[in-house]
């Protein structure tokens, strides 16, 4: 039981996703500040932005609206996103539980955190959150039908186990999945499905801050909007993780191998960095047109692949 | 210089380190504004301090006024003022916002920004340089 609330509460669950995610958070702002030209922000900065929100500043609950719904869809989404992390990350470091790390299981609980938003933005009865939310929706039913196809692939390539142990687990004793033609291809749809779940730039129309300010988040002040942070800060290591546990071999917990799973992480984060300062924001019909067309298009293709064996 | 936040303890680190910053134009001549974008951009980056400009009210610590304050800005300052999450600091820039500059007179003036909200510094200039405005808000974030 006392080891149930460790994982769930110190490691690898709240507190090591949070931590983590905090720093790569700052990688994140630090990289979007060098490809500018800028300085950028100091290494504890997402701390001091945590901790302001959270004892600082006061909350300001809506007057139309559900305040209890309101206050309730943040905690909704730390609990979403640690019990995600968690499922992701026990069989990342080879710990072995009663649960098997079922893939599926993951695929609904990292929605959880895109839903619980939504919940908070209708909840706030502000018209321009009320935008936000009604992009998000679209935007979750555009990419999640490509996320699927992209976890079929993965438990096509692994002869049909749908457990994370045993597909990290063919990938160390075999070649890494990302080592085939089918494998870059997933690796491109995964890219693009984390970019839309975690709402980075191309995909950012529900927060879209200079169009809508903030679009769901727009009525959140203080503790609230200090855990909707945290939900990001989790989602930002766990979503990478996510990718490297299924394509680029997992981790590895002994010597030099430990300094590789770290360089595994930030690259993906580089890369989704990359992505968010290159391009501009779209349109919310192009982003469906973009998952449901290209990316589902994209993602069949590699199953076509998988199924022929390459 | 009115309220005071000269609790020292973590949670007053926290808050000079990460000062967001919601921005009210008045009935300004848009030079004010185009000097406080200034202050965001490569040359100034402002966001090394912690500091970053925010959409929402909601999420502001730092109220930039500048402009003239007329009668139809009056309420909607107030307002605005009234949405922010306490304790929000507020900041007057431009010889507009700090005194009325050459509007003081004017028939539509509606009294600087610190006879509608308490002000905490005070950045004069027609307009001020992104440094006076660098300088203002780091002797803010140091007391």
């Amino acid at each position: 039981m006392a080891v149930n609330f460790f994982y769930f509460f110190i490691f690898p669950g709240l507190l090591f996703t949070a931590v983590t995610g905090a720093f790569l958070s700052w990688f994140d702002r630090k990289i979007t500040a060098r490809v500018q030209f800028r300085k950028g922000p100091p290494l504890l900065q997402p701390f001091y932005d945590f901790f302001k929100l959270l004892l600082v500043k006061e909350t300001i609950l809506p007057k139309h609206g559900s305040p209890v719904l309101f206050l309730l869809a943040p905690v909704f989404g730390v609990i979403g996103a640690v019990l995600a992390g968690i499922f992701i990350l026990l069989p990342l470091f080879d710990i072995t539980t009663g649960f098997k790390g079922d893939l599926l299981v993951i695929f609904y609980l990292l929605t959880i955190p895109s839903f619980s938003y939504i919940t908070g933005s209708l909840a706030s009865g502000n018209p321009l959150a009320a935008i936000g939310g009604s992009r998000e929706m679209k935007l979750i039913m555009s990419y999640e039908l490509t996320f699927l196809l992209f976890i079929a692939g993965i438990i096509m390539k692994c002869d049909q186990q749908f457990d994370l142990y045993n597909i990290i687990h063919a990938q160390q004793t075999g070649s890494p999945f990302i080592a085939s033609i089918s494998g870059v291809l997933l690796f491109i749809v995964g890219v693009f499905c984390i970019q839309a779940k975690l709402a980075l730039v191309p995909f950012d129309m529900p927060e879209a801050e200079a169009e809508i300010t903030e679009g769901i988040f727009i009525e959140y002040s203080g503790p609230a909007y200090a855990l909707i942070k945290l939900t990001k800060y989790i989602m930002i290591f766990i979503l990478p993780a996510l990718l490297v546990a299924v394509l680029m071999n997992g981790f590895r917990l002994e010597g030099i191998n430990i300094l590789w799973a770290v360089l595994k992480i930030l690259l993906v984060v580089l890369i989704l960095t990359l992505i968010r300062n290159t391009n501009p924001r779209i349109k919310i019909k192009q982003a469906i047109g973009f998952f449901m067309i290209w990316m589902n298009l994209i993602a069949v293709i590699a199953l076509v692949l998988i199924s022929f064996g390459y | 210089m009115a309220i005071k936040i000269k609790k020292v303890g973590f949670k007053n680190y926290c808050f000079k380190k990460s000062l967001w910053v919601f921005h009210f134009g008045g009935a300004s001549c848009n030079n004010c504004d185009i000097e406080i974008l200034d202050c965001l951009t490569p040359r100034y980056d402002l966001e090394r301090f912690g500091i970053l400009l925010v959409g929402s009210i909601r999420h502001a610590d730092v109220l930039l006024v500048n402009g003239s304050i007329n009668k139809r800005d009056k309420d909607r300052l107030i307002e605005i003022y009234n949405q922010a999450p306490k304790p929000i600091l507020v900041v007057a820039i431009g010889a507009c916002g700090c005194t009325g500059g050459i509007f003081a007179e004017g028939i539509t003036f509606a009294g600087p920004v610190d006879r509608i909200i308490p002000v905490d510094a005070y950045i004069p200039g027609c307009p001020p340089k992104p440094e006076a405005i660098i300088a203002g808000i780091v002797k803010l974030a140091g007391r």
